[in-house]
């Protein structure tokens, strides 16, 4: 298998199913000429051509909504956004028009559309540029939306995402661009609700999705180096779809949680997955679930403050304790 | 500042309603004395269909907003008479007259106002939200002006794919104030995409007129040249004008793949939808104006009495029977199942509903 990175497979993904499907069509704001704002796709506008890969203006809404109604039409776009933050401007057409159009029209619509981009904090931008909405809108029925955190499954997702029926909504990571790992050659798909096991343990399941599972990946090590405490990480990949069965068959096995993402507590993905665990596996819990999010408060600018603000694993390793004591 | 006062008007508004001024333009001179009473018994059909609504709603049968098309008749049925194949359309939530023109039926439409799973969305849309895409009609969308840039997106695919078609995109004159729009325009002009915008303006965006809510030294249309667009004005009282003038942009459209804005001047009788009692913006001598000298449906009427295509014997024999078919799809909607409680979680996702072993998708989709 090769070793790529996780902006190397993003490119993959996107250059093979254009390679597959006639109608498939990226676009967004500097995705051809400029190679991409963050290099994700460097070199498709070459091979590919301006019909198939288009350069938008800043024009979320626009854009968005364009892509939505030619999904309706049997174009597959995949739209990037720069940053998912800017898709609060678009935030009607995401979330009213493609996520709704099917089901308004009793199934008669599809939308067949992939919207990707970074959605994370931790680069030094600031609060308007680092919003990690995968929460709100996977709160939203008729919307589908997938976190990869490694290569494998960035590429493996991005290809279920342009192949599925309905809009999926990709959130990458800026600061996972550059990691590497292996990545099959041949054709494969990573399908969205499926989580994996990252790492296998006894003692405690963590559950996580984006950056967090690496984040809790290296808490993990320190658990078991430093306290000899055997970790299960869970990563979700998908959060909706969501794979309830692995997080559940974990819990069962380690009969203690802890939850670790990187958006704010409220309302975050976490608390539903929190809720499932007590819903279906109330009896197997031997302590009460723990949680780890992003503190509380707009992203902060200052970098040494950002990374204390963000979920880190020193900070994992003493929720982890508390949860095992 | 006081609002300059020069507002652009099409021609035919300036003098009082009379004989039309295109009924011998070609594109109206082609159409045979049978589709001329086709597109007389369509406005018929529209105009009772809504009127019709309006017994139903006041029998507390439908539930949700009302936004009735009378008085706008000629829009939809002037635009729509003209398109083909490849042509597509998108509105906003007054949509019944257009649902009506691409030949969705009335039974279908009635069932949807009243929530039964006869109706074309099967209950799950209601009034705003009607679809047909086998008849080339994507909605029916309830924000003002979201459906701009779903349209243009329609535009880009016909286009895209390379045939010889179009897109047209209707909003009301409150929508021309909204960010998506705008955006719209720019997107369709930028690619050269074969897209028409149709605002109706009906004078009031809900209660509002358009001195209070539209900066508008000029009219709404001209809101086009920033960027680059084709525009023009049209009397959409008069179906013959609303058809020549519209022929224009679909012909700029499939030859040129260029867009066009169209702003056509109609008017509603009604409120904005049947929750606004219709007491505080507007005189009831201005509807009554326009009833009495405007009316598009009688406009027209008059025009085909006197070409000699119709007869007071066939117009009444077009009428009765236009308002027998609303009674009809009014008992057919009453007589119709609702959707069931198992319906409620279905056409949500299409892999969720078409699941097979090569599925790109599996897990919990639907939450407890």
């Amino acid at each position: 298998m090769a070793v790529i990175t996780y902006r190397e497979a993003l490119r993959a993904a996107m250059r093979e199913e254009l390679q597959r499907d006639e109608n498939v069509v990226v676009m967004g704001e500097e995705v051809a000429q400029f190679n991409g704002a963050y290099k994700v796709t460097e070199g498709l506008l070459k091979e590919f051509g301006p019909k198939r890969v288009v350069d938008t203006p800043i024009s979320e809404a626009g854009f968005i909504g364009l892509g939505i109604g030619a999904s309706m039409l049997g174009i597959r776009p995949v739209m990037e956004l720069m940053f998912w933050s800017f898709s609060y401007v678009a935030f009607d057409q995401i979330v009213n028009n493609a996520g709704n159009i099917r089901y308004m029209s009793g199934g008669l619509i599809n939308c067949p559309i992939v919207i990707r981009g970074p959605a994370n904090g931790g680069t030094n931008v600031g609060a308007t540029h680092s919003h990690t909405p995968e929460a709100i809108l996977a709160s939203h029925p008729g919307i589908k939306v997938v976190c990869p955190a490694t290569p494998y499954d960035a590429k493996g997702l991005m290809k279920a995402a342009i192949r599925d029926n309905d809009p999926v909504y990709v959130m990458e990571n800026t600061i996972l661009y550059n990691d590497k790992g292996e990545v099959p050659e041949e054709d494969y798909i990573v399908p969205l609700g499926v989580a994996d096991v990252k790492r296998v343990g006894t003692d405690l399941t963590i559950v996580a999705h984006g950056r967090a599972v690496i984040t809790s990946l290296k808490a993990a090590e320190i658990l078991e180096k430093e306290h000899g405490v055997s970790v299960e990480v869970v990563d979700l990949r998908s959060i909706r779809p969501l794979d309830e069965e692995t997080i559940l068959a974990s819990v069962r096995k380690t009969h203690r949680a802890l939850l670790v993402e990187e958006n704010k507590p409220f309302c975050g993905v976490d608390a539903q997955v929190a809720y499932i665990i007590q819903a279906k596996a109330f009896d197997d819990l031997d302590a009460p679930i723990g949680r780890v999010s992003s503190i509380d408060a707009p992203q902060i600018y200052c970098k040494r403050m950002e990374d204390q603000q963000l979920p880190h694993a020193a900070r994992v390793v003493e929720a982890a304790l508390k949860v095992l004591a | 500042m006081a609002k300059p006062a020069v507002l652009t008007h099409p021609e035919s508004l300036k003098k009082p309603a009379g004989p039309s001024d295109f009924a011998k333009h070609p594109i109206n001179a082609a159409l045979s004395k049978a589709d001329k009473v086709a597109l007389y018994t369509k406005m018929a059909r529209i105009r009772h269909f809504e009127q019709r609504c309006i017994r139903t709603y006041q029998q507390g049968k439908i539930g949700g907003f009302l936004h009735l098309y009378v008085g706008q008749e000629a829009v939809a049925a002037g635009t729509i008479s003209l398109l083909g194949k490849h042509d597509h359309i998108i509105t906003g939530y007054r949509d019944h007259g257009h649902a009506l023109m691409v030949g969705m039926s009335m039974n279908e439409c009635m069932a949807e106002l009243t929530g039964k799973v006869t109706g074309c969305s099967q209950g799950k849309g209601g009034s705003m939200h009607y679809f047909a895409p086998d008849k080339n009609y994507w909605g029916g969308h309830g924000i003002v002006g979201g459906q701009a840039p779903l349209g243009t997106g329609l535009a880009y695919a016909v286009k895209y794919k390379g045939l010889k078609g179009c897109c047209l995109a209707y909003m009301g004159d409150g929508a021309v104030n909204q960010g998506a729009v705008h955006e719209a325009y720019n997107l369709a002009a930028l690619w050269d995409l074969p897209m028409i915008f149709v605002i109706e303006n009906n004078g009031y965006s809900m209660g509002t007129s358009q001195e209070r809510s539209t900066a508008h030294p000029g009219c709404l249309a001209k809101r086009a040249e920033g960027y680059g667009m084709a525009w023009d004005v049209i009397n959409g009282h008069d179906v013959y004008e609303v058809r020549a003038k519209t022929d224009a942009a679909v012909k700029r459209a499939h030859e040129e793949s260029k867009p066009t804005v169209l702003e056509i001047f109609t008017y509603r009788y009604f409120g904005h939808s049947m929750a606004d009692p219709d007491k505080t913006y507007r005189d009831k001598d201005e509807i009554k104006e326009y009833r009495e000298k405007k009316d598009p449906v009688l406009l027209f009427e008059n025009e085909l009495l006197a070409e000699g295509v119709l007869t007071p014997a066939t117009r009444d024999a077009i009428n009765e029977a236009a308002m027998a078919e609303a009674d009809v799809a009014a008992t057919f909607a009453e007589e119709s199942p609702d959707p069931t409680v198992a319906d409620i979680t279905k056409h949500i996702y299409w892999e969720e509903d078409n699941r097979g072993p090569n599925s790109t998708s599996r897990g919990t989709i639907i939450f407890e």
